[in-house]
Order: C-alpha cells, then structure tokens, then sequence
C-alpha cells in the first residue's frame, strides 16, 4: 500500500531525514513516536507531498510519487490527512467542507456528496451539526469534522498529524473513539501521536523515530515491553 | 425599574441627541455666517442661474448635448461622465490589481518579478504625471484611425479606444488607464496582503484534498481573503473616485472640468463649490455603503 524507501531530506543545510524506509500494508495501521523535532511530521507529509524530499522513493498504491503533477494529484487523492490544528475551512458550513472535494476534485453530483456526507458526518457523530460553521463547534467536534472531511474523498490511506494534541483532555476520547473505529473498518492509517493507549491498543505497528532517523519499528507488546533500542527505552521512561 | 440616568440605553441615546444638536448648531452658525457675509459683499445666493444657457460645447458626451442647453444639462453630463469613469474604472482596476497580487505570489519567477516591477514601479509615480504619459505620449501618439493598432474586437487609435463598435475618446481612454493602472497597484499589494493573512494550515488542507492551484484560490483562499481585502478595498475606490477629478488635466469633461466651466463663465462660486462637494460626497458614501454591506457579508459566523 505505501513503500518509502530510505527517504532523505534537508531545509538548507540541516538534515531533517537521513534516509527512513517504511512498508504498510493494507489494513495497517502504524503509529509513529518520538521526540519534539525528531522529523514525524516531515516524514509524513511527503507521503501526500505537503513536503518534497531530494532522495529516496515513495510509492503509494503502486503510484510513485515524484515531480510529476498528474501523479501528486493521483496520489493526494488517494491519501488523506488529520492535522492537529484541524485546518477546516472557516468560511464553509460544516457540509459544505465535507463535500467541497469530493464536488470538485472526484466531480460528484451535489446529491451525492451530500448523500455521502451526511453518512460520514453521522458515522463522526456529529450529523444535528452540518449546517453549523467551524467557529461554532468545540475542538473535539472540529476534529471529526476535519476526518469525515478527509474520508469523503474515499481515500486508501489516512496520515494524522498529532490529531489530538490541541484538544482539552475531555475531548480527546471522543476523536480517538473515531480513529478506533475507524482501524477497526480496515483503514489503512499512520497516526502521529502522544497517545500511549492508542497506540497500545490499536496500532498493529509502532514506529520510533528520532533525529531523522527510524530507531525501532515493532508491535505495540514488544515496543513497550521489551525495546530493543536503548534509544527507545530511554523515549519510553520519558513518556510513561 | 431602574431610574433612568442609570438605564445604559438612556444614555446611549442622550449621547446621539447631544451630538446632533451640537452638529446642527455649528452648521447653523457656518452658514448663517457665510450668508451673512454674502449678504455684506453684495454677492446674490441661489442655484436659479442653473437653469440658464450654458453656451460651450463639450467633446464627450453621453447623451445629445448642445451649447444652448441649460448648465443643468450640462453638468449632468458631466456627472455621467464622471460615473462612467469611475464605475468601468473601478471594475478595471480591481482586475488587474487581483491578477498583479496573485501574481505576486505566483511560483512563476518571471510573473513574480513583472508583478513586483509593475507594483512597485507605479505606484510611486504621481498620477498627474501618469495621466499627461497615456494621454499626449501614448493615446495622441497613436496611428490614425485607419492604422489602428488591432487587437480581434479591441483597436487603439489616436481616436481612442474602439471596443466593438463602441469608439471611446482618447482623453476618456487615457484617463481610464491612468486611473486603473495607478490604482491596480494599490489593489494588488491590498490583495497580496489579504492573501498571506490566511493561515498555511489552509492552503495545506485545501492542497492535502487535493483541489488544484486554481480551484484551491477560488474556494478556500480568495474568501478568507476578502475579509482581510474589502475595508482597504473600499478606500482604494474612494481614492479612485476622488482621483478621476483629475480628468481636467487630460481635457475630459467630467463633473470637476465641467463645474469649473460653470464657474468661470458664472463666477458662483459658492454654489459650484457646494454642488461639487455634495456630489463627490454622495458618490464616495454610496461607494462606502455598497461596500460595507458586501464586507457585512462576508464575515466568518462565530459561536
Ligand atoms: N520549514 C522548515 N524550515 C526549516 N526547518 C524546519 C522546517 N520545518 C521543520 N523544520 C525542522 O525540522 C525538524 C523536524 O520537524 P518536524 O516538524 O518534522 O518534527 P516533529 O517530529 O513532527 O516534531 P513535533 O513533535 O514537535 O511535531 C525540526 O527540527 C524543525 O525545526
Ligand atoms: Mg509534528
């Protein structure tokens, strides 16, 4: 589903990846951890090219992604992306997010993306909100919103960005409720986040980056109760 | 019931009283003043003389105009050229200055920099100069009608601008240009500004959607902008208003030209002064308020 081989990047003269190589498979769902700055964020926007990296190869459901636009917008296409400051669009109601892309980029009937939309805004709970603007909902209710956003496209992957890392704390299960019933649908995701429990209970993968480097991939059991890495132990005695 | 000196819309609307009271007093005092002088200098009051043959010709006109009509008519005349200007003006120059401010922002190097040189070049030469520039080196400077300079359904000519069927005369056409070419600029450094003020998270969201450059622009980022946009916007067509009384100084025969006319063959100064200042006036409030109620609706719907 998603091959990146040993990507590498530099802003300027500092090396923010030096040279990360990850496979997801269909259905997967990866959980990436690591110190403040240690490049998550970068390594995961290039899979829908919000960053260009200058070696290494990326190929998204057997598109590869490089300098030609066709394939960026096949690719943008098929992967869809949380971010933790929600990033909705303030001047559209809460419907009209939801089908902007799918209207113009998949060129739908309106009665279709609409159709499609109220299911996923039901599915997010938070249907009784569609005709709502952004600046009306809580935090939490922004963030599903900002995934049914995202699903509408009908993406194969879905990247998130620290999706909860701007919520107050009683918020934050309730984003977290979607994502796991999201993996449990068979979404193919690769989740940044803070979120231990999360990651313990529906990561398949977890993945340690650090300096722009990946440190330890393994299963939840064995990434929290037995790392291989010194590096990791010392991430999780600063975390847990 | 709390008294009403402590009842908050009491005293609201004593505030407004007070001011209205206060303006018309001055106002009063002004003009009983100025009549009162008048009166001193022996000089009449009244807008009758209006009504009398205004006796010049005018080049532009809008509608059919002859030297014996009333200054009334010709004055009108002058207002529809006035409105012309400023409305086609107004259109004008907020297309080239939202294509110059987007192209500002463009990833093309070349656009970018023509943008820049356009803006910057510009907006910092008077107008009065620009507009002496388009009449007497570019317009007057042009071939004859029969050798006009063809663009499909547009031609220039030392006659002007001849726009499908339409013949426009070179003072109005360089006028135009001045107005809409000094003012783009303004606009699009407006635009530029409007544009950066949206959040990158925006632009990423849209792009992570994947809508194209254009349609990306069009749906998510021009919108936000325009809140940012419109309050600048509005002076910029009150400048351009204000400005289009320069058309004097390239012999078109807008409402200035024409009252002055009026002036020197009457010597009413008073009254020509009153109608110009109310005229400019009404046109630049009718301006504001168009505007302040598309800005009205274009505010974001907080909680
Ligand atoms: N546009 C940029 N220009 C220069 N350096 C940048 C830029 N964006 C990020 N960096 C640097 O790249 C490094 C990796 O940043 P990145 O955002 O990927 O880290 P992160 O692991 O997501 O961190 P966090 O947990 O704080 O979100 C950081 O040191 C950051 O300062
Ligand atoms: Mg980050």
């Amino acid at each position: 589903m998603l091959i990146a081989e040993n990507v590498h990047k530099w802003y300027g003269k500092f090396q923010v990846l030096r040279g990360v190589s990850l496979t997801v498979s269909p259905g997967e769902v990866v959980v990436i951890m690591g110190p403040s700055g240690s490049g998550k964020s970068t390594f995961i926007r290039t899979f829908n090219a919000l960053e260009d990296y200058q070696q290494g190869r990326i190929i998204i459901d057997g598109t590869e992604l490089s300098a030609d636009l066709r394939n960026i917008d096949t690719i943008r296409q098929e992967v869809g992306m949380v971010f933790q400051q929600f990033n909705l669009f303030p001047h559209l109601t809460v419907l009209q997010n939801v089908t902007l892309a799918p209207t113009y980029v998949r060129k739908w009937s309106k009665a279709k993306a609409e159709e499609v939309a109220l299911q996923l805004l039901e599915r997010v709970g938070i249907l009784e909100q569609a005709q709502k603007f952004p600046g009306q909902l809580s935090g939490g209710q922004q963030q599903r919103v900002a995934i049914a956003r995202a699903l509408a496209m009908q993406p194969k992957i879905m990247l998130f960005d620290e999706p909860t890392s701007a919520l107050d704390p009683e918020m934050v299960r309730e984003v977290l409720d979607v994502m796991r019933s999201l993996a449990e649908s068979g979404m193919t995701m690769i989740v940044v986040t803070h979120e231990v429990g999360f990651a313990r209970e529906v990561a398949d993968r977890i993945i340690l980056m650090d300096e722009g480097l990946l440190v330890e991939s393994a299963s939840p059991i064995e990434f929290f109760q037995h790392p291989k890495e010194e590096r990791t132990r010392k991430f999780l005695s600063q975390i847990l | 019931m709390a008294s009403f000196w402590r009842n908050t819309r009491f005293w609201r609307f004593a505030g407004q009283a007070i001011s209205v009271v206060l303006i018309v007093a001055a106002l009063g005092f002004l003009g009983n003043n100025l009549f009162g002088n008048l009166r001193q200098l022996g000089i009449q009051f009244g807008f009758n003389f209006l009504k009398s043959q205004a006796g010049f010709t005018i080049g532009d006109i809008p509608f059919a105009y002859k030297p014996s009509d009333s200054y009334n008519l010709a004055l009108l005349v002058g207002l529809l050229n006035s409105l012309r200007v400023i409305s086609v003006g107004i259109i004008l120059a907020t297309a080239i200055g939202v294509t110059a401010g987007i192209a500002r922002l463009s990833d093309n190097w070349l656009l970018r920099k023509l943008a820049i040189v356009y803006v910057e070049g510009l907006r910092n030469a008077p107008l009065l100069l620009q507009l002496f520039f388009w009449y007497f080196a570019v317009f007057l400077g042009l071939p004859s009608p029969e050798n006009a300079v063809s663009f499909g359904f547009i031609s220039f000519s030392n006659r002007g601008i001849g726009l499908l069927g339409l013949q426009l005369s070179p003072e109005f056409s360089a006028l135009l240009a001045g107005l809409t070419i000094y003012t783009g600029t303004f606009i699009a450094e407006i635009v530029r500004g409007g544009i950066q003020s949206v959040p990158r998270g925006q632009w990423e969201a849209a792009r992570s959607l994947g809508l194209k450059p254009g349609l990306l622009m069009r749906l998510v980022i021009f919108p936000q902008a325009l809140r940012a946009i419109l309050p600048p916007l509005s002076n910029q067509y009150l400048n351009l208003a204000k400005n289009s009384s320069l058309a004097i100084a390239v012999g078109y025969p807008d409402l200035y030209a024409i009252a002055s006319t009026t002036f020197n063959q009457t010597g009413r100064a008073v009254e020509v002064m009153i109608l110009i200042c109310a005229t400019y006036l009404t046109i630049c409030l009718v301006i504001s308020l168009l505007m302040n109620v598309y800005n009205r609706s274009v505010q974001l719907v907080e909680r």
